[in-house]
């Protein structure tokens, strides 16, 4: 008997072998008040041709980055996928989200993670990383799990510029009474207060680098030198690409590197999914959450791969875990790898560079020709903060009009921010893409300065 | 069968205690180290740390599976071996001397009274065989 689409003979004989005449009288042990009377009103059923032209139309409302020219990032970019890289990544020996559950059976499978781990772990500047988790938000989290499981404490300080997002799946996590998140200051950690918060009960200080509105602070490594005085562990949330460029965060003091994978060859796919990645020192790796592949040697002395330390995780140590991630984000760390393959040292070098740049150029034409300035003087990466003299949400809907996305209206997350664009800038848009944006932005501000004439005028 | 040593006082965890001038010695038995087989990490507190009688300080990890170690008695612990971070076979070579893990100055060594004696604890590995 197939799952779907029983027949009239197969109810008959079902209800024949239950003994009952007809479907209602399972329900007799229902209240008649309870139930409805008629029928569910469903429409009917629509042919193959009717549904694909039916849902074709629903997605046709979605306003999709790929239509329009797109500037928004705050935890999610829109890189370039080469395309070569879903060429690989669909193969089917590859295509599952999981680690296997017989997992020494799928070598492939495994050197692929142990790849990810050990680019993960060079990105970071760290001894080791796992084999990924869901997203950015979560591995921050479990990043302070680590972080308390290993000093036995109990507190988590949060430094201003950790995504908005982010801060409440720690809080989540972690419990919303452990966390003290200090608001940032000018863009920036600030420093004095956090400072200040780090005691000998702190488990762990959360830093982003760069942080949510872009910036390269360089308070951070004093920060993690005090946070090693207190006898708390740095937990650095890192953008990988920008990790090309900048210093690794283990060798200015973080404990953990954890972050968004999203811009390793990912993709924007309407905002999810993501991939989370965790690096940390290796004293630290019994603490860790989630699975580890390693490499060793089979009985003949051949190079293999097996999953390691799984003492550390739920399904042995039970409630004494530190973590219940048992599963890791395996098709997006097989994207990444894929891409950071690809691209090599050099050309993930490459990108971050040309991001950094067109951001720059962008931020100067905004300020040159649209006159809008930056919210914040701090060195930034592949995002910046405007402050509009209009509300962002208002300069968004007149960019949807115009097909540029502009910007993320920080309003989103607070109302201290409603006139604040955060934009992010690619490799893939051109000076052409930026003029075209630039232009957009100046239309913005100057329909600013109309309004304002115009009430000045009466 | 599994070595009982005499004079030294048992949890029913299969811990083993020896005091020494109020310093209490702890280690897991050979009974233990034979049923977790290969050993490959051991957690031990820092020194300083203070335990309670029947209270978890540690964990010992076998290639499939994890286990709590338990103070036999209360205090500070004043000695920790740490040499099995480099050497956790020695507690499968070696469980009552090599292998030994933590050295607790006990507040009332009286408390070990409570635990099993060697005879006890080989009672209860018979038991356990049955």
């Amino acid at each position: 008997m197939s799952y779907v689409g029983r027949s009239d003979a197969e109810r008959k004989r079902m209800l024949e072998t239950l003994g009952l005449r007809r479907f209602e009288d399972l329900l007799a042990d229902v209240p008649e008040a309870l139930r409805m009377g008629s029928p569910l009103a469903v429409p009917g059923p629509l042919s193959e041709i009717e549904v694909r032209a039916h849902v074709g139309e629903l997605a046709a409302q979605n306003d999709a980055a790929k239509g329009a020219l797109c500037f928004l990032g705050g935890g999610m970019y829109d890189h370039y996928v080469p395309a070569s890289l879903p060429r690989l990544v669909f193969r089917s020996e590859f295509l599952t989200c999981y680690t296997p559950y017989q997992p020494e059976v799928a070598q492939g499978t495994l050197a692929v993670i142990f790849e990810f781990q050990s680019m993960i772990a060079e990105l970071a500047g760290l001894d080791v990383a796992n084999a990924s988790l869901y997203d950015g938000g979560s591995a921050v989290a479990e990043a302070c799990l680590v972080a308390r499981a290993h000093t036995g404490r109990g507190k988590v300080v949060v430094a201003g510029g950790l995504h908005p997002n982010y801060l409440q799946v720690v809080r989540t996590v972690v419990g919303a009474e452990n966390v003290i998140a200090v608001p940032a200051e000018g863009g920036r950690v600030d420093a004095p207060r956090v400072a200040r918060e780090l005691g000998p009960d702190t488990a762990a200080l959360v830093v982003t680098y760069p942080n949510f509105f872009g910036i390269v602070d360089d308070a951070l490594p004093d920060l993690a030198r005090r946070a090693k005085e207190a006898g708390a562990l740095t937990v650095a949330c890192a953008e990988p690409l920008s990790l090309a460029l900048l210093t690794p965060p283990g060798e200015w003091g973080a404990d953990l590197c954890v972050g968004e994978g999203q811009p390793l060859g990912v993709g924007l796919s309407f905002g999810g999914p993501a991939l989370g990645f965790l690096a940390a020192k290796k004293d630290l790796v019994r603490r860790l959450p989630g699975r580890l592949a390693g490499q060793t040697v089979d009985g003949q002395g051949r190079r293999g791969f097996v999953l390691t330390l799984q003492t550390r995780e739920q399904h042995i140590r039970r409630e004494k875990a530190t973590s219940n991630i048992c599963t890791n984000q395996g098709l997006l760390a097989l994207c990444a790898t894929v891409y950071m393959a690809l691209l090599g040292k050099q050309g993930l070098r490459e990108v971050a560079n040309l991001c950094f740049q067109r951001t720059h150029h962008a931020a100067a034409q905004a300020e040159a020709k649209a006159g809008l300035r930056l919210a914040y003087d701090a060195p930034f990466f592949r995002e910046f903060v405007l402050a509009l003299p209009v509300p962002a949400s208002e300069a968004c809907r007149v960019g949807r009009e115009r097909g540029v996305l502009v910007g993320v209206d920080l309003g989103r997350f607070d109302a201290a921010w409603a006139n604040h664009l955060l934009v992010a800038v690619t490799e893939k848009r051109t000076k052409a893409d930026i003029d075209r944006w630039t232009k957009v932005m100046a239309e913005i501000a100057g329909s600013r300065r109309e309004v304002g004439a115009e009430v000045g005028s009466r | 069968m599994a070595q009982v040593p005499a004079g030294l006082r048992y949890t029913k965890e299969h811990e083993w205690a020896k005091l020494d001038g109020g310093v209490v010695t702890v280690g897991v038995t050979d009974w233990a180290q034979e049923q977790l087989s290969d050993v490959v990490y051991v957690e031990l507190p820092a020194v300083g740390k203070a335990v309670r009688q029947s209270d978890a300080f540690g964990v010992i990890e076998a290639v499939k599976t994890v286990s709590d170690l338990y103070a036999p008695v209360s205090g500070e612990v004043v000695e920790v071996n740490t040499a099995l971070a480099d050497n956790p076979g020695w507690v499968n070579e070696s469980p009552y001397e090599k292998g030994w893990m933590i050295r607790i100055k006990a507040k009332d060594a009286k408390e070990l009274d409570a635990l099993l004696d060697a005879t006890a604890y080989g009672a209860l590995l018979e038991e356990a065989h049955r």
